[in-house]
Parts: C-alpha cells; sequence; structure tokens
C-alpha cells in the first residue's frame, strides 16, 4: 500500500486561548475506500511525535507508517471494510501549521510568536478536516497516549459525531509526574543556546537540546522490565568499561541513538507547544468532575491500558471507566498484559488487534441497525 | 468465516451450560442486562443475538475479557464488588450471577447490591445438597470431587459450599424476595426432592 501525504488548508482557526490562526494547513493520508453512505470512516489521533503517515508506505520516503502493524488489509483497523483518515495534529511539524511554519504577517517562522494550543484545538481542526472531506459521523476515533487524549476530547465535544471512541494508554487529565517529564524536555530544550529564545530557523537548531528531551522521552515509554531485556547492562561494541565519558552501555548508545535520529525529524519548538498542549489536557477544565464533562454519553467507549506502562498508568484509564460506569455508558476495557511500558500501544499489538477488530465490528453492526 | 466458528463455539457453549437456556427464557427481549463475572461472554453473546438486550459485563480475568471485547460484549475488567458500587439503582432490568455466588468473598453484599442496581437478580449455582456430593463425602470420607465440582479443594475457585436449601434460608433471613426457581438435573428441569436431586439451582430474585 503505496500512500501520498495531502493537504487541507483552512481560512482560519479559533483558538481556546484566544488567538487566532490564518490560515491554517492540515497534512493528512487516507486509507480504504469511503462506503456509499459515508459511515465507514475511522480517525487514528496520533501520539506526540506521530505524524500523518499512520499506514502504508509513504510515497516520498519509503518508510512504513507509525502504526502499519495495525492499520490496513485485514488489520484491526481493516481498510478492507474502513475507511481510515489520520492528521498530522495542529502545533506539529510534519505538514500540519505550527510554529516552524511561516506566519503570513512577517514572511517568517512563527517560532514562540506561534500562540499556545491545546488538546481541544488539534480536535476542533481534525474536526473542520473531517467535514471537509464530507462525512457526517464518524464510526470511531481511536488512539494512543496524547492520541487517547484527542479521542476522549472528540467524545466530550462533538459526541453525536463519534459512534465510539478507543483511548488507548491515555489519562482524562495530565498528572503531575507526566508534566514533569515534559518540563524536563522543555527545559533541556531551552537551556541550548541554539536554541535562541526559538528563533533558530534560519541557524543551526537546539540539536543537543532536542536530543536530551527524546532521551528522557525514551525512557518514560519502556519499562524496567523491557530495558533489562533489551539492554541489561550490556555494553556497546567493547570488552570492557572504556574509564571514561564515552559510550560505555548498549543503553546509553541507543538512547543517543534515539536522540540524534529524532533531530532530524522533528523541531524543537513543536515539542515545546506540543507538550504545553499535553499538559493543559484536562476533559473537566480544572473542575475535577469527570460525569459532568461526560454529561449524557451515547458514545461507545472502548478502554486500553497496559499493565507496564508506568507513564500512563492503568488507574488513569480506570477512573475514565469507573466515570463512564456510574453514568450508565457503554464502556468495554481491558489492562492488557505487556512488558513493554508505554511503548505497548505500538509495539505490542497482538492482543490490542483482537479486541479492536471485535468491538469496531459490533459498534458497525450496531450502527447499521439503528 | 470467523464470525461462523465463533457462533459455533458460543452455542456450542451455551449448551454446556444448562442454566443458560433457563437465563435466556427469564430474560425479556429488549432489557438492560449486567452479567457479573461473564467469563467470555457466551452468555451476553446470546442475549444480544436472540433477545436483542442491553448487555454489560465484568469480568477480572485479563484473557476473558479480550475474548468477550473481541465477541463484541461491552466487558470491563475488574472486580465484581468494586464493578457493581459503581452503577446507580436499579440501572439494570436483570443482574446475573451466573455459577459464581459460591466464589465470592462475601456473598450476602453481592445479593444486596444486585438488587439495588437491578430490578431482578438471576442467580445460579452448583447445588452442594446433590445426592451425588452427599455419597461422595460419605464414601470416601473426603472433601467431594465430583461433577458438579470437579476440583481438589487446594485448586478449588470455590469458597464457600452452598445447597439449595441453604440459598432458601438466606433469602428468608436476609428478605430477599424470591420470585422464581428453577432446578436442573443435567439438561433437565426437576421438581421432585431438588435439594438432593437438582445440581444446579437458577434464582429469580426481586
Amino acid at each position: 500500500m503505496i500512500v501520498e501525504t495531502r493537504c487541507a488548508q483552512f481560512d482560519s482557526l479559533a483558538l481556546e486561548g484566544g488567538a487566532t490562526l490564518s490560515p491554517v494547513e492540515v497534512a493528512y493520508e487516507t486509507y480504504g475506500e469511503l462506503n456509499a453512505d459515508r459511515s465507514n470512516a475511522i480517525l487514528i489521533t496520533h501520539a506526540f511525535s506521530g505524524d500523518a503517515h499512520a499506514a502504508g508506505i509513504s510515497h516520498e520516503t519509503g518508510k512504513p507508517g507509525w502504526w502499519d502493524n495495525m492499520i490496513g488489509p485485514g488489520k484491526a483497523f481493516d481498510t478492507d471494510r474502513y475507511f481510515v483518515i489520520c492528521s498530522n495534529a495542529l502545533g506539529g511539524c510534519q505538514g500540519t501549521t505550527g510554529p516552524g511554519s511561516i506566519n503570513p504577517a512577517t514572511g517568517a517562522a512563527y517560532a514562540m510568536s506561534f500562540p499556545v494550543i491545546t488538546i481541544r484545538d488539534m480536535v476542533h481542526l481534525q474536526k473542520m478536516l473531517v467535514d471537509r472531506l464530507g462525512i457526517q459521523q464518524l464510526l470511531c476515533v481511536a488512539g494512543g497516549s496524547m492520541g487517547g487524549m484527542q479521542a476522549l476530547e472528540w467524545a466530550v465535544s462533538y459526541p453525536e459525531f463519534v459512534r465510539c471512541v478507543i483511548p488507548i494508554a491515555t489519562t482524562w487529565r495530565h498528572s503531575a509526574q507526566q508534566i514533569a517529564f515534559n518540563e524536563v524536555g522543555r527545559q533541556a530544550i531551552m537551556a541550548d543556546p541554539d536554541w535562541c529564545e526559538g528563533d533558530y530557523y534560519d541557524k543551526k537548531p537546539p540539536a543537543r537540546g532536542l536530543s536530551v528531551a527524546r532521551m528522557v522521552g525514551h525512557i518514560t515509554y519502556m519499562s524496567d522490565e523491557s530495558m533489562r531485556e533489551k539492554f541489561g547492562r550490556k555494553l556497546r561494541q567493547k570488552e570492557k568499561f572504556g574509564f571514561d565519558f564515552g559510550v560505555d552501555f548498549e543503553v546509553e548508545s541507543y538512547l543517543r541513538y534515539r536522540g540524534n535520529q529524532f533531530v532530524s525529524r522533528f523541531d524543537a519548538n513543536s515539542y515545546l507547544y506540543i507538550t504545553k498542549a499535553e499538559d493543559y489536557f484536562d476533559l473537566t477544565n480544572g473542575t475535577g468532575k469527570l460525569s459532568d464533562a461526560f454529561g449524557r454519553v451515547d458514545t461507545r467507549f472502548l478502554v486500553i491500558s497496559f499493565t507496564s506502562d508506568w507513564l500512563y498508568p492503568s488507574y488513569q484509564s480506570q477512573e475514565i471507566v469507573r466515570v463512564l460506569r456510574r453514568l450508565n455508558g457503554d464502556v468495554a476495557y481491558c489492562d492488557l498484559p505487556s512488558n513493554y511500558g508505554h511503548d505497548a500501544f505500538l509495539v505490542d499489538v497482538a492482543e490490542q488487534t483482537e479486541i479492536v477488530r471485535g468491538f469496531l465490528d459490533s459498534t458497525a453492526r450496531t450502527a447499521k441497525a439503528a | 468465516m470467523a464470525g461462523t466458528a465463533e457462533t459455533l463455539h458460543s452455542s456450542a457453549t451455551l449448551a454446556a451450560r444448562p442454566d443458560f437456556h433457563v437465563i435466556g427464557e427469564i430474560i425479556q427481549p429488549g432489557s438492560r442486562v449486567l452479567d457479573l463475572g461473564c467469563g467470555e461472554g457466551e452468555l451476553l453473546a446470546w442475549l444480544v443475538e436472540n433477545k436483542g438486550v442491553l448487555a454489560r459485563g465484568v469480568e477480572i480475568s485479563s484473557a476473558d475479557v479480550r475474548r468477550a471485547i473481541a465477541r463484541g460484549v461491552s466487558v470491563y475488567q475488574g472486580d465484581i464488588n468494586e464493578g457493581l458500587a459503581d452503577y446507580p439503582d436499579k440501572a439494570f432490568d436483570y443482574v446475573i450471577l451466573s455459577q459464581t455466588l459460591q466464589e465470592t468473598r462475601s456473598p450476602v453484599r453481592v445479593l444486596q447490591e444486585m438488587l439495588r442496581v437491578g430490578r431482578h437478580a438471576i442467580v445460579s449455582f452448583p447445588n452442594f445438597g446433590h445426592w451425588s456430593v452427599r455419597a461422595a463425602m460419605l464414601f470416601t470420607g473426603q472433601a467431594p470431587k465430583t461433577k458438579l465440582f470437579p476440583y481438589n479443594w487446594y485448586d478449588s475457585p470455590n469458597i464457600h459450599f452452598l445447597s439449595i436449601n441453604d440459598f432458601e434460608y438466606l433469602c428468608r433471613e436476609k428478605g430477599f424476595p424470591i420470585e422464581r426457581r428453577y432446578f436442573l438435573s443435567g439438561q433437565h428441569r426437576t421438581n421432585i426432592f431438588p435439594n438432593l436431586l437438582g445440581q444446579t439451582a437458577v434464582f429469580l430474585l426481586g
């Protein structure tokens, strides 16, 4: 499946923080065919560093999508049956308007003059895209981590518009620990002299800061057990310690590699803006009353958490499930056993596939009946 | 093809569980049903298919929950007690506890909660008063291991042992109103000396 990223343009987007972005571009991909009654559309929302290229082989880069193991013919999100859409989130750096985009007012990159955005703003923009594609109701919105936050936001902002949502390895509000790790990442970037208050677009980017931020991120995506299995105390291409501060351990090498690799594909300012959006995320707007946020829910929920995920621990998913149950909502929930930590939703997909497939199938069937 | 195999599997399991047929008869079409300890959701899937019910299930085993969700039933992973506590009063028409009462830590509390959350409660359990159990105990002098109670004492999920008479006494003592009772021997109903000849009891409370 060779796929191409396309771009939709909109005149303006009013943001939750009060500012207006104008114009706004959204990069997106689609897989499969929209059926005659337009009832088979699924929106996939990506995690923090994801992009519109969720599945198939990219026409431009030749690389598979970030959730190619879940989306495609015969897979969990079966493109023989469903029409799947994925767009790059607002504030991103893979085709959708973000701090690295040109501000038409100045002719230069927005950089830190880009307005602070929220998860809700991302979802509003996705809604505009879905409207543009001529879809009146989505069968499903599904995503993990920050993608799960967006799926939850969809259920709250546009309950009539989504038949079901699948929030995976996520939370209804960012916790102190999650904010803390994001802040470490931001401080690493801003401490890099190359950051230049965000004005680095015509100079060299704050590669060291961004790479350290990503290294911290990667630690939080794994688990003690998966790191022990993957690296242990294995040394990197040497028999004994170097007695210096070069790379000794495999795990160091891995983190440096991941950090460096990230720099080539991600914009440091996008890192700042998107992590801020995550940290502001609270489905209840600070009231803590999740039942008020959900209100009268008709949307079906499939909530998935992973036993070894300590960044978005299972209890956060269980809080969502408990409130939905209290509201007598239609909610299925499974805490899938996995050693992969937060990364499980991307890599440990066999069981996830089984339940997503069954859940989507039953939702599609009841949608038909209704 | 996968769908066909699944359906065959589910009806085969239903046949193996005679109490499911009785429960299927009791439940009115289109009602709201909560199944506690629903396993892989066979009963719920059957009720959705054949009675058009609104189905919910609670199950503690992750593997069972996975299979139930894959079957299309809205099941969540959790403990029966905590699960019940979250529901508002009379959220369901029927709350089912099939072959699980003897495994719950506090059966009385579970029954009270079932009657709070549901307009009716359906409880089925294997009868510890059945002659085969009595005979096994009498002749072997060991904890009975029978068709109804196939486990060794040390690996049995059952932590309470009750007969049909025990359950009747409990309902009287606690004021749980019994609407109907069904006694089964194999696949068949029996009304003669139920506490001696009934293998499985199904009670409709409410």
